[in-house]
């Protein structure tokens, strides 16, 4: 296999906050810098990319030192999390931007589909935005006009395809829009989240022809996605970016692996705020496992810290089980007006003990309520709180395998079998 | 191996100065004249008279440049049916400004598909240009049409054997106009003041460009420092030098011809070398 695209070193330096006042000493500054033939002084300083860390100075590095190598014919997966990078690799991939720093040479065309329909012209019908489309991500007029059968009939729009654009419905636009990309022919195809568009039945379309193009095909793509299931499907090796920088590039099972292992990395909830209403201090759980992962069936322990600032005569805790896509799965309480308990002023620690978790392998979250239960009075509402995963380990089930997503939890049970 | 000769392009943070690339421009000539098509067919529909609002505009304009400057304000146009002269200059002048305006909204205008797209950035203006050429045609058949009303009606009207010029006038328009817009679009990626001066400073630049009025009665009636403004200034020169073409009116000079494409294609060069560097990293500022 030959190597179709480098990236060497690449680095991509943004300011933060408002381009305005400054913006031009800094210009006048690097002018100055540069026709003395000295570096640019900005890119010394920078921030390494971390969202949510408090800014340190007036300019962020997006990337840094980003190495790799695409073959051709191989599908590439970029995942990481929200403002790791992918899109800013993309932009700089697709030559919307350059680099602070560093070059990327390859030896084929590269298109991209990113957010498809830019460039679509309300005023103009499906056929000519079809041509329009087309011709803005690089192809010519004769190509379109011998695949737009095609494009068309991939779309569903055929009754609309003489009717200008603004009448249609977002779905049909979207639909249209990633007809035309799919039909693309590039030597390199960059992919980014468009599969999440349209409905089920056009992903399906969607994912089929993504899979078509690489496998099929035989084309160089490389796939941003969020969904791990889509790269596990189709991607053959993965690049993991965090901050900015490549923290783990190889095979997928292994990156994405390395990638859930990273979300997880801070799952406990802490809130260290001044308070002056009851509030809830810490959530964490102790699973049978470290980083918490937890064994089917296992003894659960779910702690939660709570704060009172005065007393309260009825207090209320609970929390919902929510699995990924935020659906709740079971709900547990503790309402001391049952029990006729007044809690006075104080750090509490309150601990619900799951003796034999029935809970499915996946992925979960905690949703926890603190509130007073006779006024109604809600004293604190955490989502999305202390994700933990539940496995499988040393629990074999002969002949099947156990399959992610096949129920939410198991019942305890046992079958009476008679003969009759 | 050595492969490294083989590459297609580089994506880097060096630029040359120029990076007109016409090999690639060609590959997408297809697009330009869909941009093309786009912007002739999308301004007018659902409109009831359409392509005829590019004739309204330069007629109105010319009846009341008419009443205001030659009728009210006593400007001679020597021989020349008034209402002739002020088309000509409005034609001409229309062209200037739907390039410069149309150019100098590049970036701002197009940040969504820039955004999101590569194509040769330049593409964009060329389109403009051309699709603003098509206007101009538009409005060239019109003048030639009360042209001919004129002459049939008696008036004393003849063209130059300088003529031959006339297609060089109108590149020398688009060049102008493009490498000043170009400037401003790529100026106004980072700072948006230029926008609000854009708006008005056109206007004003057509009164000391000699449009209402030809360069004979500025010298005889304003201040001579005045005159030598508008005198120097290059869309003068062109709008002289195009109602000199066609109607055989003003002064021509090959002095002044030399003067005025020398200061069109160099500004058209600074126009596109400032483009360039801008393409590339506007987005991250626009």
């Amino acid at each position: 296999m030959s190597v179709i695209l480098i990236a060497e070193n690449i680095s991509k330096q943004y300011r933060l906050g408002l381009v305005g006042t400054g913006t031009l000493a800094h210009d006048l500054n690097r002018f100055w810098h540069r026709i003395r033939g000295k570096e640019d002084p900005y890119l010394k300083v920078g921030a390494l990319n971390v969202r949510n860390a408090k800014a340190s100075s007036d300019y962020v590095w997006a990337l840094q030192d980003i190495n790799f190598e695409v073959q051709k014919g191989e599908v590439l997966g970029i995942i990481g999390r929200n403002g790791a990078g992918k899109s800013t690799l993309l932009k700089i991939l697709s030559r919307v931007t350059s680099p602070t720093t560093g070059v990327i040479k390859t030896k084929g065309r590269i298109a991209s589909l990113l957010e498809v329909g830019t460039g679509f012209h309300s005023e103009l019908t499906g056929r000519e935005n079809i041509y329009l489309n087309g011709a803005i991500l690089g192809m010519t007029k004769s190509e379109i006009s011998s695949k737009i059968d095609e494009i068309v009939a991939f779309s569903g729009c055929e009754m609309y395809i003489d009717t200008p654009v603004k009448r249609y419905s977002s779905g049909m636009t979207v639909r249209l829009a990633f007809a035309v990309a799919a039909h693309l022919e590039p030597d390199i195809l960059i992919i980014d989240e468009v599969l999440a568009v349209g409905d089920v039945e056009f992903q399906k379309k969607a994912i089929g022809k993504v899979k078509e193009i690489s496998k099929g095909e035989g084309r160089t793509v490389l796939f941003v996605s969020h969904d791990m299931n889509a790269i596990s499907l189709l991607t053959d090796r993965v690049l993991v970016l965090k901050n900015g920088k490549v923290s783990f590039e190889g095979e997928t099972d292994l990156a994405i692996k390395e990638y859930l292992k990273g979300e997880s990395e801070e799952p406990n909830y802490h809130f260290d705020e001044q308070i002056d209403s009851p509030k809830i201090r810490e959530i964490y759980i102790d699973t049978s496992l470290p980083n918490n992962i937890h064994e089917f069936g296992k003894k659960l322990k779910i702690n939660f810290k709570v704060e009172l600032p005065f007393g309260v005569d009825n207090l209320a805790l609970s929390f919902q089980v929510i699995d990924e896509i935020q659906a709740p799965i079971t709900h547990l309480w503790q309402i001391d007006s049952q029990f006729n308990v007044k809690r006075e002023k104080g750090v509490y620690l309150f601990s619900c003990i799951v003796e034999k978790s029935r809970l499915y392998i996946g992925n979960y979250s905690l949703r926890v309520y603190l509130s007073d239960s006779k006024n109604k009075e809600r004293f604190d509402f955490i989502d999305s709180a202390c994700n933990f995963k539940i496995e499988m380990i040393k629990n074999k089930r002969d002949d099947y395998n156990w399959e992610p997503g096949s129920c939410k939890y198991i019942e305890d049970s046992k079958w009476v079998i008679e003969k009759i | 191996m050595n492969s490294d000769d083989k590459w297609l392009y580089e994506i880097s943070s060096k630029h040359k100065l120029i990076n007109f690339n016409f090999k690639e421009i060609w590959r997408y000539r297809d697009l330009i004249l869909l941009f093309v098509k786009r912007d002739i067919t999308t301004v007018y529909k659902q409109t009831i008279l359409g392509p005829l609002w590019y004739l309204i505009q330069p007629l109105f304009t010319s009846v009341i440049f008419t009443l205001v400057f030659n009728n009210l304000g006593s400007i001679s146009t020597g021989n020349i049916p008034p209402f002739l002269f002020n088309l000509a200059g409005i034609t001409a002048w229309n062209y200037f400004t739907a390039c410069l305006n149309g150019t100098s909204n590049t970036f701002r205008g197009n940040a969504g598909i820039f955004g999101k797209v590569y194509f040769p950035r330049v593409i964009t203006p060329i389109s403009v240009t051309i699709s603003n050429l098509f206007k101009f045609g538009i409005q060239l058949i019109i003048f030639g049409v009360f042209y001919l009303y004129y002459v049939f009606s008696g008036a004393d009207l003849g063209v130059t054997s300088n003529l031959f010029l006339f297609p060089v006038y109108v590149i020398m328009i688009a060049l102008l106009g493009l490498g000043i817009g170009m400037t401003v679009s790529a100026m106004t990626t980072k700072y948006r003041d230029l926008t609000v001066l854009v708006g008005f400073a056109t206007t004003l630049l057509m009164y000391i460009s000699a449009v209402p009025y030809p360069l004979s009665e500025a010298r005889k009636k304003l201040p001579e420092w005045v005159a030598d403004i508008v005198a120097y200034n290059p869309v003068t020169q062109i709008i002289e030098g195009f109602r000199y073409m066609l109607l055989n009116t003003g002064t021509f000079s090959w002095l002044g011809f030399f003067y005025t494409l020398f200061i069109c294609v160099s500004l058209f060069l600074i126009g596109l070398i400032i483009f360039n560097r801008t393409e590339k990293t506007f987005i991250d500022t626009v």
